[in-house]
């Protein structure tokens, strides 16, 4: 996509010259405790921390995103799947709002389907807290079915308010269960993935 | 030292996946007098600390920055006579 990528290794502490970080998903000290609980005190995040309330943008995808939840960058925390299954598959997200970096190249009630792999992306988060969120536009994200529609079937993990994706009050700060990254190639199969990437490059005028 | 033993519990108000795949095992089983399961954690902690208020004090601050999430979980801790 025409933008040089870094590999930070979690040990590092020097997170100066990026115009973004991205917490990549998969498995964090074997997830016990929690998932992300204990990924989420790795020397790198200190630095990550102060990056993103300086209002630099993070992404976190899947265990990134349950990583950024303990570090309490974005509210609220997750649960195990209601269904105790590990789910695997493509899903229907919409775009719920396009007042990011990670979406204003997307349409509102834009469809995307992004495969999720997951067994704790059942996300919980308290009345007020939920409120919040929406009043702020904070949820960038839901589950839905193949029409677009926030159903109780199309809500995979058991998620309060079908959320996929949420941002911080600042919206800076991306977690989203999804993996867009998955998601880049027609001829692998799917590219939806893509516009958010596309989306954040155009917003940060990198591309 | 000082031997802790901590409970870390699912908020009444929050769906326990675990709780009720096992409660529904039991039913199968035949224990249909069992109304409800929560499953929660149980962690034993060894604390070096001159007296049992500073050892409490040092556990639960383990408590709350590590071994519970305070968004979704309490947490109970005990001191061994």
């Amino acid at each position: 996509m025409n933008a040089e990528v870094k590999f930070l290794w979690h040990k590092e502490t020097d997170v100066s010259g990026l115009d973004m970080i991205i917490v990549p998903g998969g498995f964090s000290y074997g997830d016990y405790l929690r998932s992300g609980a204990i990924a989420r005190f790795s020397p790198i995040m200190q630095e990550l921390i102060g990056y993103a309330q300086k209002g630099g943008p993070v992404m976190g995808i899947c265990n990134g995103f349950q990583i950024l939840l303990e570090a309490g960058l974005i509210p609220g925390a997750m649960r195990h799947n209601e269904q105790l299954k590990f789910i695997c598959k493509d899903v229907h997200i919409r775009v719920e709002s396009t007042q990011s970096i990670y979406t204003s190249s997307l349409q509102k009630d834009q469809l995307l389907t992004i495969p999720v792999s997951h067994g704790e992306g059942n996300y919980y988060i308290d009345n007020d807290g939920l409120k919040e969120l929406q009043d702020n536009d904070q949820v960038l994200f839901r589950y839905v079915n193949a029409h677009g529609e926030t159903t109780p079937e199309a809500n995979i993990n058991g998620s309060i308010d079908n959320i996929a994706g949420i941002t911080n009050k600042h919206k800076n700060v991306l977690g989203m269960m999804p993996h867009p990254e998955r998601a880049m190639e027609r001829l692998l199969g799917k590219e939806d993935g893509k516009y958010i990437f596309e989306s954040i490059l155009q917003a940060l005028a990198i591309a | 030292m000082f031997k802790a033993k901590v409970n870390v519990t699912l908020r009444p108000s929050i769906l326990d996946p675990k709780g009720k795949a096992a409660h529904h095992a039991l039913q199968n089983l035949g224990l249909t007098n069992i109304e409800g399961v929560r499953i929660g954690k149980f962690i034993e902690i060894d604390v070096q600390a001159s007296s049992e208020e500073e050892a409490r004090s040092i556990v639960e601050s383990a408590c709350s920055k590590l071994l519970a999430n305070e968004v979704m979980e309490d947490f109970e801790i005990q001191f061994e006579s």
